[in-house]
């Protein structure tokens, strides 16, 4: 089937996508758009959290089909050219990266979770964040770089 | 951090070693565009699938590939006859076929490839091949290998390394005796990205594989000999690594993918999904453990008798080693007279187990630190105090026979957890606490009723860089010259950097010993030789220690260079802040000057010292390079009606001899003991018959963001004088402490024995 829909402003489409495909997929083998992740590709881990129409998903649950005319931001549409935006950049300087796969996912569950809530408590931030699986860093630092990002704000 | 070391040398300059730059790669990695190995592609790829056997043991008694290999799309479908080379693979011993032959040994084993244009194409065309088999009874049970009457599942039997330790009297009189028999359950590395690569066929019957891995170039060995060529034509890059923790030591698509791309004359992509990770890859040893503590009525310890079963599943992987640390840290970081251990790796039908973050120092932590508290109880003493009366400091001679020539500050790290501020008490029954500060969260399981607080220590220790006469090196070339008006340094390795922050480390050490702030890390790959393992906690000790072995060979070399330039002597001259100056004349000349058109170019193959295998009767030798501890204070929670338990602290203090980059360092610690809660009050693979029951995030838990409590780090630098800058291995030693800590406090907060990890409600209730 052909796909259309728009990434991060732009209009783009996809031609011959299986039905059976996901918008991860989509977006990662057939947009040239990776930066979303593959880490359980069953709503589990939250590394390929992405916008759709504003609201956060695991694009590894949305079938392609179902991203008809929708508008889509992934984290690579999170930065204003070389301008990391302010939870990108808080993530580096905190040291909430390590081996980065989960990273993607939890800028964006961060981003979200900062339009709603402009200076999340410690709790409201793991409740936002529950849904972000991270095995290298232990958390605290993301909680660090959480706090960070709604100071820079 | 507390203290300082000696042995910086030179070259002031911002960002070098002991200062947090930002990480190199971490810009690409939050703005999503840092190529992870999932994340590559090629025109006209092809993407790769594996059949693996529904069976834990059997015997292949047909495989018809006919009805797949016409599926359109397919390129190709592979099976053992079609593997050129060695049809077996392994890290310490061949054991293990690319594809099954003959029989399967575990449930997940590979026993056919397929390639075609499509993921979906690959997985039908791949339920279209016709695998018979007869099925054989699983062996399941490690202590069923050694000693029972159970199939041999290789050449040789079922036990792939028995390790004893003999020290002192064998059978010495001690007051107090305290029993037990502890059990780990199988844990996951569960790193987050999937094994995957990408194979690249070189039109020349060789091929470039772009991989996630830990260790490049004894992934080299393993695809040349499976597949029967040189070296020269099995090229690796490492691709961004999405974690390891032990999980890519072994291959897992390697040979695969090459094949496919050999025989297709395509590039061939594989990527695991999360189910087939969980078969994809080997887990952390399940351990049954009977240990037996002797002691004086004041709690010094006479004697520990141990015996360790280590469950190696289908395949040897590192069992050997694994059995080896086991053993050789089998009584933890105390001082023991007389020491019996005995420590079994085995074969058996369950899934392949090998090299975890902590590698057999992790199951026996479980074991002798619950007896450390049963032997508190027994004579009376707090479980800090039993700790410190046995604890063991420089000069300790181990049950090896080995003297600890470095810091082991096991006393003090005690000390420092016991000064730390407990958390406030909890909310009272009835109350209005916040639920989320409760144990079952949101869930609303309890409002504080039932609700009981327990406190627990633990301490641990680990070897650091490989072992038992291993020639265990790293290779650093590092260049320098002028670029573009500025002085410039590259450093290349074979190390991979899974995540840790070796790439950060490596440029602070060439800022510190050059004073050269532009420093780039080129791609790691096998053009280079071999860096080892990033394991064992050794990248910072070895790659960091080649890469400054390097840099002083340039700095040298460039010094020598300057001197003759300048009519000085290289005594007096040295490199700070990118500028050349004398001792008496302070500032000579920028270093882009002194270069020129000149250019350094050093390769340094760098050693620790060595180390010796242990006497396979006595178990005696000086088999370790150093020694890393850390302690951990658990408090939680504990709904005792429902046994839901919450950590509601997890404080650390380690002592990491220098930290060369404080906020990786404490990064480490986190994270090392985020996994250690999560072996304590949650993560097994649940296995019923070989076979595991939760390959998945539904049924497989790992620590959220809700699970990890805040923690309190102390970070001790007592440096040690045999290592680069005084560096302690850094990245094991919290995984450690960390279990133990937490069932002991769940333990102080229910009363019960808790003799399994992980701890489950029903253990509890």
């Amino acid at each position: 089937m052909r796909l259309n829909l728009t990434v991060n402003g732009e209009r783009r489409r996809a031609d011959d996508v299986w039905e059976g495909e996901s918008l991860l997929y989509v977006l990662r083998e057939r947009l040239g758009l990776p930066g979303s992740k593959n880490a359980c590709e069953q709503g589990e881990c939250g590394s390929c959290t992405v916008y759709l129409d504003e609201v956060p998903a695991c694009a590894c649950l949305v079938a392609a089909g179902q991203a008809e005319d929708r508008e889509v931001r992934t984290v690579e549409g999170l930065a204003d050219g070389d301008t990391l935006d302010p939870v990108q950049q808080s993530f580096v300087d905190s040291g909430a990266v390590q081996c980065g796969f989960c990273t993607p996912g939890l800028v964006v569950a961060a981003h979200d979770l900062l339009r709603r809530e402009p200076d999340p408590s410690d709790e409201e931030i793991r409740e936002a964040l529950a849904g972000n699986l991270c095995r290298c860093t232990g958390y605290e630092k993301i909680l660090d770089a959480v706090h960070a990002a709604a100071d820079a704000r | 951090m507390t203290s300082t070391v000696e042995g910086r040398t030179t070259a002031a300059t911002a960002n070098g070693v002991g200062a947090s730059p930002a990480r190199p790669d971490g810009t690409r990695k939050v703005r999503g565009e840092f190529a992870y190995s999932s994340d590559l592609w090629h025109e006209d790829m092809l993407w790769g699938a594996t059949l693996r056997s529904p069976h834990p043991h059997a015997r292949i008694t047909g495989v018809d590939v006919s009805a797949a290999v016409v599926v359109p799309g397919v390129h190709a479908v592979l099976t053992h006859d079609d593997v050129p080379g060695l049809n077996r693979y392994g890290l310490e011993h061949p054991d293990q076929p690319v594809l099954a032959d003959d029989v399967v040994r575990y449930r997940g084993e590979p026993v056919a490839v397929v390639a075609a244009d499509h993921p979906e194409t690959a997985q039908r065309a791949m339920k279209l091949i016709d695998v018979t088999y007869d099925e054989l009874d699983p062996v399941t049970d490690a202590e069923d290998a050694v000693h029972g009457e159970v199939a041999e599942l290789h050449p040789g039997g079922n036990v792939v390394r028995h390790a004893p330790i003999r020290r002192g009297e064998q059978t010495p009189q001690a007051d107090v005796i305290v029993t037990g028999r502890y059990e780990v359950g199988m844990q996951d590395q569960a790193f987050l990205g999937p094994e995957s690569g990408l194979a690249v066929p070189d039109g020349h019957g060789g091929v470039d594989l772009y991989v996630a891995t830990q260790w490049l170039h004894v992934d080299q060995q393993q695809i040349v000999a499976a597949l029967g060529l040189t070296p020269e034509q099995v090229r690796l890059t490492l691709a961004g690594v999405g974690g390891a923790f032990g999980g890519r030591e072994d291959l897992s698509m390697q040979i695969h993918a090459s094949l496919l791309a050999l025989y297709t004359g395509k590039p061939v992509k594989m990527v695991y999904n999360r189910e087939e990770s969980f078969y994809g890859h080997v887990h952390r040893h399940p351990a049954t453990m009977y240990y037996e503590h002797g002691a004086t009525r004041d709690g010094r310890l006479v004697h520990v008798t141990a015996r360790i079963y280590l469950d190696g599943g289908a395949y040897a992987s590192s069992t050997g080693a694994v059995v080896g640390n086991a053993a050789t840290l089998g009584v933890g970081p105390y001082d023991v007279p007389n020491v019996s251990i005995d420590c079994w790796g085995t074969y058996t039908n369950n899934p392949p187990c090998g090299a975890m973050r902590g590698f057999g120092a992790v199951q026996a932590a479980f074991g002798y630190e619950s007896q450390m508290d049963k032997l508190a109880d027994a004579c009376g003493l707090s479980p800090t105090e039993v700790r410190r009366r046995n604890a063991m400091s420089e000069g300790t001679v181990m049950p090896t026979g080995q003297t600890v020539d470095s810091a082991a500050p096991v006393a003090e790290l005690l000390d420092r957890l016991e000064a730390m501020p407990l958390p406030a008490d909890p909310a009272p029954a009835g109350g209005t606490a916040d639920l989320r500060t409760l144990p079952g969260g949101v869930s609303n399981t309890t409002h504080g009723e039932g609700v009981v607080r327990g406190v627990g220590y633990a301490v641990g220790i680990k070897n650091i860089c490989f072992s038992e006469g291993f020639d265990d090196y790293s290779t650093a070339r590092v260049r320098l010259a002028a670029v573009g008006g500025e002085p410039a340094v590259t450093v290349q390795t074979a190390a991979a950097e899974v995540g840790q922050g070796l790439v950060t480390i490596l440029q602070q050490i060439i800022r510190t010993e050059l004073g050269v702030d532009q420093v780039t890390i080129l791609p790691m790959d096998t053009s280079i030789g071999s860096a080892g393992s990033t394991s064992a906690s050794r990248q910072s000790y070895m790659t960091g220690g080649a890469v400054r072995a390097a840099a002083l060979k340039v700095r040298g070399a460039l010094l020598s260079h300057a001197a003759t330039r300048l009519s000085r002597t290289t005594a007096e001259l040295h490199l700070d802040g990118g500028k050349l100056a004398s001792v008496s004349d302070g500032v000579l000349a920028d270093l882009v000057d002194v270069l020129g058109e000149a250019e350094f170019d050093e390769t340094v193959e760098w050693r620790h010292r060595p180390t010796e295998a242990l006497d396979p009767e006595t178990g005696q030798g000086n088999a370790h390079v150093q020694y890393g501890f850390a302690a951990h204070r658990a408090v939680v929670d504990v709904d005792v009606e429902l046994g839901i338990v919450k950590v509601v602290s997890l404080d650390c203090a380690q002592d990491v001899g220098t930290a060369l980059n404080p906020q990786a360092v404490v990064g480490q610690i986190q994270g090392g003991s985020a996994q250690g809660l999560g072996l304590a009050v949650m993560e097994e693979i649940q296995t019923e018959g070989g076979v595991i029951r939760n390959p998945s995030f539904t049924d497989y838990l790992i620590p959220t963001v809700l699970d990890m409590p805040p923690m309190t780090i102390d970070v001790l630098e007592l440096a040690d004088p045999h290592a680069p800058y005084g560096l302690r291995g850094v990245g094991e030693p919290p995984t450690i402490s960390s279990t133990p800590a937490i069932v002991a406090a769940i333990r102080a907060a229910t009363g019960k024995e808790l003799l399994r990890v992980p701890v489950r409600p029903d253990h509890i209730v």
